[in-house]
């Protein structure tokens, strides 16, 4: 359930950050030549769209029961036009096409928002420490070893039975466990970054470091942070559909991707199929989407691959 | 190097410490009393049973009193929730399995998920790389609570050619499943860490020198790219580790293999208090080897990395 | 494999022999006793369990799956019989006397622990002793309080030394029993677990780990060969036991498997003999495994408990918002639609099953689910909510798929009939207990299940201060009814007002009565299909040659 990003990201980090435009242009191009990557985007976009108008689109809402098939689920709550559950029902008689619509936000959202805590954590604590150096850098990093050593997941299901559950809390807490890493790589670039002359300049000219940091370090910063917080995504998605497996995600009538795979899961012995298969596709279609963008991005970021 | 280790070790020691005091707290300030019931204990009752348990005392002398057992004589006290033994009973008999079906599960996930990396590297933009990109990708992202009752379905009852749970002190009819469930999402990250670093190590310079003097192909890909290709997978073998026991809670409770997994969310439920430490401890430590063990590794491998 | 060292397999038999085991219970081609069927020569029995038992310590235990196993191992004074009737266990007779305040149990004397020592009083004296002395702090202790054998609760408290326990050895086959107060049902009683006998050598010598299968000592018809926890154990014939010529299975294993799916699976798949049938499964089995997919009523009742503290949304301080509430459930829908287990809609508490019951008349039992809905919606209307009417109850369930199901149609059911909005909180299960029994819920779902055959144990709970109660419902009438009850040798009269009441003032909203649904293999007999108490003992079951 734990992907390294960090190893991946080191390879796109060697951009000289004297050269920026150039270099965006080039990377662009890049991007664009590369088939499976603008693929996977067109296909997110389209999960997205989904996402947001099936709930308008369809004339069932989540949370209805079909009475009709309420108690013969496994041949009334057939995906059919007819009785306009386009995906079938699931074992309540609630409209699967709409609820996996609404699995599929949650999850985007968990995935999208926990990236950006960690994303946001880990480039400031990162930035920070690389910048300022000596005693405080070793002490900070001294922390991050600390906080690697710590079982991350045995803490976030403790911290979901203590503060009870709640979207925020999943966001955050997912989000937090993964921050060590960009920490980690974003003081690496930004110990390189502070020889560069730009930096220096600045220096001399007495701007407040917090300024430099925010105005100069960061800004370069943000080739490897969105490599790495697309490639955080999918991470994200996993960790939740595993905290649903355990019951501990979003509460109904709220759905995620993961709770429907697993109730999916726990009925396709019994023929009813569609209640596994939707969700999964979805599931598995977001998570290909991110990784092809992800190693799009990072491909098109490393001028080494270019050949 | 030694000393980078010994430092290394002494600061698992406060890490470990901290983790047991933030654990504990977090625990105890948690809602619900790991006696409650359907039936609320009468007053009488549960005082006996607290009193039996020490818990009638001040915060900090638990906690204390805790540490010290553990220091003096190495108890981990009883469990509350199986009340026919203690801490160290069920690590010890849950543990060793965790190991092994983890230890082989983690053998599997690295020889063919190297295998298919390499592969997938060297007959690159080829039919058997996409194929390879597809099983990891595919891999990747199908869930191992999804993975566990397909397994089942097919082998138990379908083909009725494996036992469909069970342990039996680790025979190996009983070790296919939990072996290929929990592998299988390590191995698709390993093969697409493997293809992109091995792919990487083939255009640096010094394997292009290699090919120009005529070297074979199979000596070049195994006496000098593999071992600079392995640096980004030995990295992932920590968080792959720590994976693995994260992991090990869907395969002991699709299993019944008996492992430390699904007694530690168990034990959560329960609020099983000496049994959620011992094992949080249990993981830290492990945690805090393997992560010092890969950085030994780390070093070895490249020689270029000073401590 | 309890008789013979694993590194002389061969000699099976003769050690066997040695030991004592009957030798026509290894022959093939036996036939039962009483019935005449045929035997199989398979004699073993799997089980599916859900999860590993927190002990097998008869005096601590309070799990129903870990009494399972505590009723094979060890015996107490009676067993219960098929249909929950009183059948002779280590006690032969019981004799009554001093106003029915005392007992005296008549101990057989061919009772034997599985070492040979012979089984005494004195083995029971020290296992009661042992159930309430605070150092053993047992959280069934409660239960020999219940019992009202004299000075149990004090003890408890702590304020008298064990020693003082009102029951004593008389000799070694004489149980003498004093109680408090005049019980009728003690004898029942005395077949839960904390009254089995344990012995107090193996106690002694090894402390908590005296269950393991390598020490523990019992008395049952079946001593535990094997046990490895969440995975399995495995109990086998006692050569010890007193009737241990009318026990046909050698061997019983329980396989723990979480995962009731994936449960059926492996008993389809032959490696189970017994499992539970999945929620909403049972009509498809039926249809295709008419001999296997059983559905029996249990002791067990469902329903939503109504806040009647301050706590609660005033709305439900008005028993007319109750009463909508209760009536606007399609109940049929619950029991046919989504549990579909052969359960019983339940429009009062008592379960319908319940031993000397007779379910009373219930107003809004026999109208048609249409007049419930309208009576319902006027109800709303008179209490001064509209169809638009902005009310808004917290839900709270413990997490689970089947009180999932049921909170989601029932919320959907109050919203399209009533208007009401329905917010659903789950919480895992001690944070639940949390929340529930501090009173922050609007309505909660709770279920329960008879500590004995009798409809006080449903009823008692109703009354003002009982901690199961946890709406706090409160009303003086009911608290008289149910204190004149227990003085009745005929109480239903006294049971049918209390239900009526509750039903008026709508205390609780029942919603259903439990029947448990389980796959079985056809060959094995013997099952206590009327035990509403599912108490079933491996002693009792056997399996038959397939035709």
């Amino acid at each position: 359930m734990i992907f390294s990003v960090q190893a991946r990201v080191d390879t796109a980090s060697k951009v000289d950050p004297s050269d920026g435009r150039s270099l965006w242009q080039d990377s662009r191009t890049r991007f664009l030549r590369n088939h499976a990557a603008i693929g996977s985007a067109v296909l997110l976009l389209l999960i997205c769209l989904y996402a947001l108008l099936a709930p308008v689109a369809s004339g069932w809402s989540g949370e209805a029961i079909d009475w009709n098939v309420l108690g013969d689920v496994q041949s009334k709550g057939r995906p059919s036009m007819e009785t306009g559950h386009l995906f079938g029902t699931d074992e309540l008689g609630r409209d699967i096409f709409v609820r996996t619509a609404m699995g599929t936000r949650v999850s985007l959202m968990v995935g999208v928002f926990g990236a950006l805590v960690a994303v946001i954590v880990g480039t400031f604590y990162g930035a920070v420490s690389g910048y300022i150096g000596g005693v405080t850098d070793s002490v900070m990093m001294r922390i991050v070893d600390i906080l690697m050593s710590i079982p991350f997941m045995f803490v976030l299901i403790l911290l979901l039975m203590v503060f009870g559950r709640s979207v925020i809390l999943l966001f955050v807490g997912i989000g937090l466990v993964s921050w060590l890493d960009m920490a980690r790589i974003v003081r690496g670039q930004t110990l390189s970054l502070k020889q560069a002359e730009f930096v220096e300049h600045a220096v001399v000219t007495g701007i407040s470091p917090l300024m430099i940091i925010g105005r100069h370090i960061i800004p370069n910063l943000l080739g490897v942070v969105v490599v790495y917080a697309t490639l955080l995504v999918p991470n994200m998605i996993l960790y939740e559909s595993f905290i649903s497996f355990l019951g501990l995600g979003v509460q109904e009538p709220n759905t995620s991707l993961g709770a429907l795979i697993n109730s999916g899961a726990s009925q396709m012995q019994y023929g009813t199929l569609w209640q596994i298969g939707f969700p999964l596709f979805f599931f598995i279609s977001t998570l290909l989407g991110f990784f092809f963008v992800g190693d799009g991005l990072r491909d098109a970021l490393d001028p080494r691959d270019d050949q | 190097m030694a000393s980078y280790i010994i430092r290394r070790i002494l600061i698992g020691i406060p890490t470990i410490l901290a983790l047991v005091v933030f654990s504990y707290l977090l625990i105890v300030v948690a809602p619900g009393s790991p006696f409650a019931g359907e039936r609320p204990l009468p007053p009488d009752v549960l005082a006996n049973i607290e009193a039996r348990y020490g818990l009638d005392r001040p915060l900090a002398e638990q906690i204390a009193s805790y540490v010290w057992r553990i220091v003096m004589d190495f108890d981990f006290g009883p469990s509350f929730a199986y009340q026919d033994r203690t801490v160290t009973d069920i690590v010890l008999q849950g543990f060793p399995v965790t190991l092994t079906y983890g230890f082989l599960a983690f053998l599997v996930s690295v020889l063919v998920g190297v295998t298919l990396g390499i592969v997938a590297a060297i007959r690159k933009n080829t039919w058997l790389d996409y194929l390879a990109v597809g099983i990891s990708i595919g891999a990747q992202a199908l869930p191992n609570f999804v993975m566990a009752p397909i397994l089942v379905l097919v082998f138990t009852l379908w083909l009725g050619v494996l036992p469909g749970g069970g342990w039996q002190g680790g025979q190996l009819p009983y070790l296919v499943m939990p072996v290929i469930a929990l592998s299988t999402s390590f191995m698709a990250s390993i093969a697409r860490i493997t293809r992109s670093s091995m792919l990487e190590v083939l255009n640096a310079d010094f394997i292009l020198t290699a090919r120009a003097m005529g070297l074979g192909f199979g000596r070049i890909i195994f006496s000098h790219a593999l071992k600079p290709a392995m640096l980004p997978v030995v990295s992932y073998l920590g968080p792959t580790f720590v994976g693995m026991i994260t992991g090990s809670v869907v395969i002991d409770m699709y299993f019944s293999t008996g492992g430390i997994g699904q007694f530690f969310v168990n034990a959560a439920i329960n609020r099983d208090y000496p049994l959620i430490m011992g094992i949080t401890i249990l993981t830290g430590c492990l945690t805090v080897t393997f992560n010092l063990v890969v950085d030994v590794l780390y070093a070895w491998i490249d020689p270029r990395i000073r401590y | 494999m309890y008789c013979l060292p694993p590194h002389i397999v061969l000699s099976f038999l003769a050690v066997c022999m040695v030991v004592g085991i009957p030798a026509e219970t290894l022959q093939a081609g036996s036939f039962h006793p009483e019935t005449g069927e045929e035997l199989s020569d398979n004699r073993t029995f799997s089980y599916r369990m859900l999860d590993e038992f927190p002990t097998l310590d008869p005096q601590l235990n309070q799990d129903s799956e870990g009494f399972d196993v505590i009723r094979d191992l060890f015996e107490g004074l009676y067993n219960q019989g098929e249909t929950g009737n009183l059948v002779p266990g280590v006690a032969e007779r019981h004799v009554i006397s001093n106003a029915n305040r005392t007992y005296t149990f008549h101990l057989r004397e061919m009772a034997k622990w599985s070492n040979g020592d012979p089984l005494t009083a004195f083995d029971f004296v020290y296992a009661w002793r042992r159930a309430v002395d605070p150092a053993t702090a047992s959280p069934y202790a409660w239960y020999v309080g219940l019992s009202m054998i004299s000075n149990a609760s004090k003890i408890i408290a702590g304020e008298k030394p064990p020693t003082e326990l009102g029951v004593t050895a008389v000799d070694d086959y004489t149980l003498e029993v004093h109680l408090k107060q005049p019980l009728p049902y003690f004898p029942e009683m005395t077949t839960y677990a904390t009254f089995f006998p344990t012995h107090r050598a193996t106690i002694e010598k090894y402390g908590i780990a005296w269950t393991r299968p390598e020490n523990i000592v019992s008395n049952g018809a079946y001593i535990l060969t094997e046990h490895v926890p969440k995975e399995y154990h495995t109990r086998e014939r006692n050569p010890y036991y007193w009737n241990n010529n009318a026990t046909f299975m050698e061997k019983v294993t329980g396989k723990v498997v979480n995962d009731e799916n994936l449960a059926l699976t492996r008993y389809l798949a032959g490696e189970l003999d017994m499992t539970g049938v999945p929620s909403g499964q049972y009509p498809n089995l039926v249809a295709d495994y008419p001999d296997e997919a059983k559905s029996v009523p249990i002791l067990c009742s469902y329903y939503f408990a109504i806040n009647h503290t301050d706590s609660a949304h005033p709305a439900l301080g008005d028993q007319r918002v109750r009463k909508a509430l209760s009536y606007a459930i399609d109940r049929d829908v619950i029991v046919q639609s989504v549990l579909k287990g052969g359960q019983y809609p339940a429009y009062s508490f008592t379960h319908w099953a319940t031993a000397g019951f007779r379910m009373p008349e219930i107003d809004y039992m026999k109208l048609s689910q249409a007049d419930r809905d309208s009576i319902a919606k006027s109800l709303m209307h008179e209490a001064g909510y509209g169809k638009e009417n902005d009310l808004k109850f917290t839900f709270i369930y413990n997490t689970s798929e089947a009180h999932k199901l049921i909170a989601t149609v029932v919320a959907q059911m109050w919203k399209q009939k009533l208007g009401i909005e329905i917010e659903l909180v789950n919480y895992e299960w001690k944070t639940y207990l949390d929340i529930r029994s501090t009173q922050q819920f609007d309505l909660a779902r709770a279920g329960w299940c008879g500590d004995y055959n009798e409809a006080s144990t449903f009823l008692d709970i109703m009354t003002t201060g009982n901690t199961i109660n946890s709406g706090r419902f409160s009303n003086a009438e009911v608290d008289l009814l149910m204190q004149e009850a227990k003085k009745q040798a005929d109480p239903q009269s006294h049971y049918s007002e209390v239900e009526t009441i509750l039903a008026d003032e709508m205390a609780i909203i029942p919603v259903y009565h439990y029947a448990s649904a389980f796959m079985l293999k056809p060959d094995v007999k013997g099952w206590p299909y009327d035990n509403v108490q599912k108490q079933w003992y491996s002693k009792d079951l056997y399996r038959v040659k397939e035709m």
